[in-house]
């Protein structure tokens, strides 16, 4: 984790229609650490996640307020490239999203619309990314069968692999291990921690616990404010906020 | 592939801690009785100043297990092994703090003449200091069949000390005088004594991070 910020969030309002998300959000992202954003339901986690892609444009009836600079540069400004942005700043989403094609044919298939034709670098790219992914081992060889026939926990790192193929330099994940095996989630979380060496990773995860083994700062939303950020090993043995303190011990929530 | 390399790899950055301290407080024991032989009082001073220095590393050891278990959930073995250090630690704090309370001694004796030469208790002390290491490696190496061994070698120690106290009764016995510096020297028997107790509990947690068992080791002694 350095210190040099790569996502600077400013005085940051969401609302879906009328009904404020987000309330006056004031968080950096620093680069190469993995943040957890954590809290109950219907606090805001996921929307600020989407949010940090643009992937809320998606939906009707949004309005935003505040800056979200990466590096620098608001992503909420006209000039901006979705499809860029999209592509420094990838998701991951709760449920694994294979795409009915081979495990090869999912990996490359980012590389291949932006242009790659290479066989060669394709090649190359696929093995890099599903090293990276902590799969490759298990895929190697049988790369050319469908990736629909992968469990899950490996399909979720297929999706994994499939961003790490584009050179991402956020990655955003949604609940990534909320569906599967306690042997799966530790493989996913393991190969968390080797990416954050080239990568900045804000993680949604499915549980307070996950949220306490994976990530060097973790930040507590509740109802869509932000109540605590800090080191996670502080926020989970000395809670400053009584209200984080009673949410990781499972008093409410 | 380990798939809690992470955690595992703060886990042994914690044995190795408990190493270091187990070396500091061994080191602490034996240079105690050190500086009561040679009547070295500037040792003794530097042995009362250093144990602040053991008593940090306890809690930088504890907030390191705590914060662990705050954020890695650890289970069966691993659990087991974070408990027994939170224990080990407090054993070896409190062994320091007898080397400590040795080295007091010493300043308290001062230049007065000495009673008799010691010889039995830099044997204990270097008895103890030899249990602690030991009982430390075989933590490491996990290993309970050592650690029971090392427990029944306390009795070595209690053999030790009932001859000390015998001796030293019978110079308060022969000329009053003696009083107030064989009590002294009984301290600092006593203070070994202890010690050894406290490795005789370290043994202790290393039979129960091994097996889960948690039992008293069979000493004999009366203490």
């Amino acid at each position: 984790m350095s210190e040099q910020t790569k996502i600077s969030i400013r005085d940051f309002n969401f609302f879906y229609a009328k009904k404020e998300v987000i309330r006056a959000l004031n968080l950096d992202v620093r680069e190469n650490e993995i943040l957890s954003v954590f809290g109950p339901a219907n606090s805001g986690t996921t929307t600020l996640l989407r949010a940090l892609n643009r992937m809320t444009d998606l939906t009707p009836g949004v309005y935003m307020e505040g800056e979200i600079l990466l590096d620098g540069k608001n992503i909420r400004s006209p000039d901006i490239n979705i499809s860029e942005l999209r592509r420094k700043v990838s998701m991951v989403f709760e449920v694994p999203t294979p795409l009915p094609m081979s495990i090869f044919d999912n990996v490359a298939y980012g590389p291949r619309l932006s242009g790659v034709k290479n066989r060669v670098l394709l090649e190359h790219t696929v093995e890099e990314s599903l090293q990276m992914a902590v799969l490759w081992d298990e895929v190697k060889d049988r790369l050319h069968n469908s990736a629909m026939r992968l469990s899950g926990g490996q399909q979720q790192r297929l999706c994994l692999a499939r961003i790490l193929a584009l050179h991402p330099e956020v990655i955003l994940l949604d609940r990534p291990c909320s569906g599967l095996d306690p042997v799966s989630t530790s493989k996913i979380e393991e190969s968390l921690r080797h990416l954050k060496e080239k990568f900045t990773i804000v993680i949604v995860p499915h549980n307070v616990q996950q949220a306490g083994r994976v990530s060097d700062r973790a930040a507590f939303l509740l109802m869509g404010d932000l109540i605590e950020v800090g080191l996670t090993a502080e926020v989970f043995a000395n809670p400053k906020d009584k209200r984080t303190s009673d949410y990781i011990t499972g008093r409410f929530g | 592939m380990e798939i809690r390399s992470a955690f595992h790899k703060k886990l042994r950055e914690i044995q190795d801690d408990i190493l270091i301290m187990g070396s500091m407080v061994s080191k602490a024991t034996l240079l105690a009785i050190e500086a009561l032989q040679k009547r070295d009082l500037a040792l003794a001073n530097q042995i009362i100043a250093d144990d602040k220095k053991i008593n940090r590393k306890r809690f930088d050891i504890e907030e390191k297990c705590i914060q662990l278990i705050a954020t890695q959930q650890p289970m069966a073995s691993d659990l087991r092994t974070i408990v027994s250090v939170l224990n080990i630690i407090t054993e070896l704090e409190r062994i320091g703090d007898y080397a400590e309370g040795n080295a007091k001694i010493t300043l308290m004796i001062g230049n007065e003449p000495p009673l008799k030469p010691l010889v039995d208790i830099p044997r204990m002390a270097e008895k103890t200091a030899d249990m602690l290491n030991r009982s430390l490696t075989a933590f490491i190496n996990h290993d309970a069949d050592a650690a029971i061994k090392i427990s029944a070698e306390d009795d070595f120690i209690d053999n030790l000390y009932d001859q000390v106290f015998r001796e030293l009764l019978t110079f308060m016995a022969e000329d009053p005088k003696t009083i107030t510096r064989a009590t002294r020297l009984i301290w600092v028997t006593h203070n070994l004594e202890r010690s050894a107790d406290r490795v005789t509990n370290i043994c202790e947690r290393v039979v129960f991070m091994v097996t889960g068992k948690m039992e008293e080791s069979n000493t004999s002694s009366s203490y």
